[in-house]
């Protein structure tokens, strides 16, 4: 799984309530999570995620395990999230959603340019390659289906 | 020797398994995610309905339309699919999970984060998210990481006006929000011995606010007591010297009462170094401090007085609450000016009944104090139960006297 896209810089231990609020979690309307995404962190953050890449620092998505936060992102179109490490369960959240997370340290920049290559285990910012934490087998299996949904048909 | 995460998981830190659940549940939040997903997913039948159980906990009874609706259809499937629903008013899932539900040494995962509270069992709890949880109801099983663990040494007993929920942000402080990221807690020690049930729920319920998977207790004869009280009988386990990737040290003894300050659960300060601090509300409840001890603490210091600020006491379930009339606990709770919502989770994430205006300080029993958490521009403090009462009463952050 490759992708590439421009670099949005975030710190340590983002939260999930900081990604989607706990006042837009009643709807099955996705397209709701994606408007209000980063709503409280920064409000004209939402406007700039389509086709980028979040790098944040440690512990990226701490605190509630609501499966709205990887959606949001998904949806206002981000590409991939790096992280210098996630907490579990959004990481979790992201594989079953198709949304590519891949652990590295790098040093970021807004706007540079990232690449990635989840088979080949790197992550380049600004033409600067580092080492991706590998994933499982079956971690990876599901990212590629396209999250947990396709990947449980497609195994049935 | 293994410790409990590998005991239980079958494998040594660090390998991947597939491991069978004995219990996964969700809540009125997830859930409908996770049916949604079974829905996608075009899974009609699910293999071990036994084992599922839906609470309806986080908005109840429904505040808008729209909640109502969503609940609606939940409970509906709950009755096609064979889940056993627990509805508005039953209670917090954890604590429901906790009234005679999870056993010493099963496997647990509740679509919540603080799943990690049932570890108090010596169980392996952890939580996922929705489509996890969809998954996990199609298939009966999911995948885990073997943690590493973190051992929380207690020794001593606690002292003064200071409870479980002390040492709780003592650890996170000294942990930090992402110190036990992909591992899990064990608190062991001679201290462990005397913290009764519920105050180990408390202190396993925050092990996530370190990153932690789960934060287990050997069941002991405290564990088998508080068991048979519910009908189920278990055996305690027996503790192994495991090994380590570090130790937390805590001296009961040495514990004061302690205040997590805006907007991180790891900035812990000495209540009275933020003692004064003006309040808005008090809330009094959740599931790391609505047990009926913590109700029966805080009736202790508010009987026979009057609050001086909007003080919100939810109980974390129904038997909570039953237990709490019987007792006359909620009489005195009543009487002393509060408001007494329904067993659930309340206001603590801020979606209905207790949300704070902008600029608003909340001091609450809660676990996370993240900012906007409990509504946009409102401040909150995360203490325990004897600092919530004490400060109920004079209206700003006061230092808990032994009662």
């Amino acid at each position: 799984m490759q992708g590439t896209g421009p670099a949005i810089c975030l710190g340590n231990d983002i939260d999930t309530d900081l990604i989607i609020a706990g006042r837009y979690l009643r709807t099955k309307d996705r397209s709701v999570w994606a408007e209000h995404v980063f709503e409280d962190l920064d409000p004209m953050l939402a406007s700039r995620l389509s086709g980028s890449v979040i790098v944040a620092g440690r512990n990226m998505g701490c605190g509630s395990s609501r499966e709205q936060a990887v959606v949001a992102l998904r949806e206002a179109g981000v590409v991939a999230v790096v992280a210098e490490s996630f907490a579990r369960i959004f990481f979790r959240n992201a594989v079953n959603v198709g949304l590519p997370v891949i652990e590295a340290s790098v040093a970021c920049t807004d706007s540079a340019r990232v690449a990635f290559d989840l088979d080949s285990g790197w992550v380049e910012v600004d033409g600067k390659r580092y080492p991706a934490r590998p994933l499982s087998e079956k971690m990876v299996g599901i990212l590629r289906a396209g999250g947990m949904v396709p990947y449980w048909r497609s195994c049935r | 020797m293994s410790t409990l995460s590998e005991a239980f998981l079958g494998a040594p830190a660090g390998e991947y398994v597939d491991r069978e659940v004995d219990i996964a549940f969700a809540h009125d939040g997830t859930g409908v995610l996770a049916r949604e997903a079974l829905r996608e997913m075009g899974v009609e039948r699910l293999p071990h309905p036994d084992r599922l159980r839906l609470v309806f906990d986080h908005i109840v009874p429904a505040n808008t339309g729209t909640t109502a609706t969503l609940q609606a259809e939940l409970r509906e499937y709950a009755g096609v699919s064979g889940i056993a629903l627990s509805d508005a008013g039953g209670g917090i899932c954890h604590q429901v999970m906790s009234e005679g539900v999870v056993r010493p040494g099963m496997i647990v995962v509740g679509a919540d984060s603080h799943t990690c509270t049932l570890g108090a069992f010596g169980a392996f709890a952890t939580g996922v998210g929705a489509t996890d949880m969809a998954a996990i109801w199609a298939s009966g099983e999911t995948w885990f990481r073997v943690p590493e663990t973190i051992a929380v040494n207690l020794e001593g007993r606690l002292s003064g006006a200071s409870e479980p929920k002390d040492v709780a942000l003592a650890y996170v402080a000294d942990l930090g929000m992402e110190g036990a990221t992909y591992r899990a807690l064990e608190f062991v020690g001679d201290g462990a011995a005397g913290i009764s049930m519920d105050g180990r729920l408390t202190l396993s319920n925050m092990a996530v606010e370190t990153g932690a998977k789960t934060g287990m207790f050997y069941a002991d004869p405290v564990t088998v007591r508080y068991l048979a009280d519910h009908g189920v009988a278990a055996s305690p386990q027996v503790p192994e010297d495991s090994h380590y990737e570090r130790t937390v040290a805590i001296d009961l003894a040495d514990i004061v009462p302690l205040v997590a300050v805006p907007h991180r659960v790891d900035t812990v300060c000495e209540a009275e170094e933020v003692a004064g601090t003006h309040l808005d509300q008090v809330f009094v409840g959740t599931c790391t401090n609505g047990r009926y001890e913590d109700l029966a603490r805080f009736a202790r210091i508010v009987r026979g007085k009057k609050v001086a600020v909007r003080t919100l006491v939810f109980p974390a379930s129904r038997s909570v609450l039953s237990r709490a009339i019987a007792t006359g606990v909620l009489a005195d709770i009543v009487d002393a000016g509060c408001v007494v919502g329904s067993p659930g989770c309340g206001p603590c994430l801020g979606a209905h009944a207790g949300v704070l205006g902008e600029g608003e300080v909340c001091l609450s029993t809660a676990n996370r104090n993240f900012k906007n958490r409990m509504g946009v521009g409102g401040e909150i403090y995360l203490s325990s139960v004897a600092t919530a009462a004490a400060s109920a009463i004079t209206g700003v952050i006061t230092v808990p006297e032994v009662v």
